[in-house]
């Protein structure tokens, strides 16, 4: 009897449409969001992830639509992230439907946001994203980055974990920059790091490949494993993922 | 056919009721998502959701005159099903970050912080439910979706008299936790029933058919 690993697909969307690119550049077509969210509820995700792509506000209002949709026929936790600036966005987007909000540039920029969120709904809500990239600038040799990792700050991503822990984040979301696009796997060395100064369940992102590739991510401390392109390509299912999971001995839903 | 059984969802601002809302619909009931004090008397269920913080939650509640709907209800008979802090609140006390807050009173006990080395627990668990639940009817073997950080690690309601039996279904995050009891006309559940896929739906549909 324990906790299951929770199997994560993470949809990211624009103007409606799921799309797919390097650094935001070169964006693909793959799909509508409410029938992806649909297709990997019936795959056996765990949770789904959408985040919100767009800057302009005609598209912000689509995103709210979107969401509101999905949670009509996807009885599974959803969690958006994305453009996430004040208490008043996180009301907006739970009034549509969504479970959880993702958090990442907005906290960087403005710290004390972190704790607003959480007081007024709740720590559980509050997923905070870090973009990591390694760096010999920061003492844990590894800096959170915003942008979609274009931009370096000077913040230490081990340090920032702490921080964002103690302001009141109920989840952490580990995307490794360095890894991200590349699925040669994930950062298993940053999951592991996170994992050690982690009191809040731990998300790991970027770099998912291959079906082998999820197990190691559990095994440095990954309470949810998260991944994109893999899914909507098609190279993998939901089920396949957990399949894996399974034969390593890993507690899957 | 028979009619179809009519669900309140109480509308309080608490967060969001309108998943909720939609997993009971797909459970099969007629939803109304209100506070109004007539809709709330005449529906063969209420729930009563809940996310967030305790005293923030009996806040919002006070202001619709919450607890006396429920105690009206229950005074008559009429089915309850309180759903994550909406269950909470239904103890005597709510301890959480160190303020002390008065809930319900419906059940003895207090709600307090799980003690476990990651928190909030967050993800699917299994239950260990009673075999004459009905909650859980068909379902004892799945996962349901948890999302909290506090809880009722004790039960303490005496069985009394001819009183119906309460029966209690446990989960466990760093120690044993109330996941769900059912107390004549008063369930709830600690986890989310309408974010816990089929399984979810299929626990609401026991509870509408016993209303």
């Amino acid at each position: 009897m324990s906790l299951a690993i929770r199997v994560i697909p993470c949809l990211d969307v624009t103007e409606g449409r799921v799309v797919k690119g390097v650094n935001f550049e070169n964006l693909r077509d793959m799909g509508d969001p409410v029938d992806l969210a649909r297709t990997y509820y019936e795959q056996g995700a765990d949770e789904i992830t959408f985040l919100d792509v767009t800057a302009t506000v005609d598209a912000r209002a689509t995103m709210y639509a979107t969401v509101t949709a999905t949670a009509e026929q996807v009885f599974i936790p959803l969690t958006v992230g994305g453009g996430v600036r004040s208490p008043e966005d996180v009301a907006r987007l739970l009034a549509s439907g969504a479970d959880k909000v993702g958090v990442n540039s907005a906290a960087i920029a403005r710290p004390e946001l972190v704790g607003e969120i959480a007081d007024r709904f709740g720590a559980q809500v509050l997923v905070l994203s870090l973009d990591v990239k390694r760096s010999p600038r920061t003492p844990s040799g590894f800096v959170v980055t915003t942008h979609g990792g274009r931009t370096e700050t000077d913040i230490d991503a081990l340090a920032w974990a702490r921080e964002v822990i103690e302001r009141g984040a109920g989840e952490l979301l580990v995307n490794s920059i360095d890894a991200d696009g590349t699925k040669q796997g994930f950062d298993l060395e940053l999951v592991g790091l996170v994992r050690e100064l982690s009191s809040v369940p731990v998300i790991a992102s970027g770099g998912a490949g291959a079906v082998g590739d999820f197990a190691p991510a559990v095994a440095a401390g990954a309470d949810a494993v998260l991944a994109a392109s893999v899914f909507h390509s098609g190279e993998l299912t939901v089920g396949d993922v957990k399949d894996a999971l399974r034969a390593e001995g890993i507690v899957v839903r | 056919m028979a009619r179809r059984k009519s669900v309140v969802v109480l509308d309080y601002g608490s967060g969001n009721v309108h998943s909720a809302a939609k997993a009971i619909e797909a459970a099969g009931a007629e939803v109304d998502l209100t506070a109004d004090r007539q809709r709330v008397m005449d529906a063969d269920g209420l729930v009563v959701p809940g996310v967030g913080a305790f005293a923030a939650v009996m806040a919002a509640l006070n202001e619709v005159r919450g607890g006396e709907l429920i105690e009206r209800r229950l005074a008559g008979g009429r089915p309850v099903l309180g759903i994550c802090v909406g269950m909470q609140v239904l103890f005597e006390r709510g301890v959480e970050r160190g303020v002390d807050t008065e809930g319900l009173g419906e059940w003895p006990g207090i709600v307090d912080e799980l003690q476990a080395p990651v928190l909030p627990h967050m993800g699917w668990n299994t239950v260990d439910a009673p075999v004459d639940s009905v909650l859980f009817d068909g379902i004892r073997d799945e996962r349901f979706y948890f999302v909290h950080s506090y809880a009722a690690r004790d039960w303490t309601l005496e069985p009394y008299g001819a009183f119906a039996q309460p029966r209690v279904t446990w989960a466990d995050h760093g120690g044993r936790f109330v996941a769900a009891a059912e107390n004549g006309p008063l369930s709830a559940t600690q986890f989310h029933p309408e974010k816990s896929g089929e399984p979810g739906i299929r626990l609401l549909a026991n509870w509408i058919g016993s209303l």
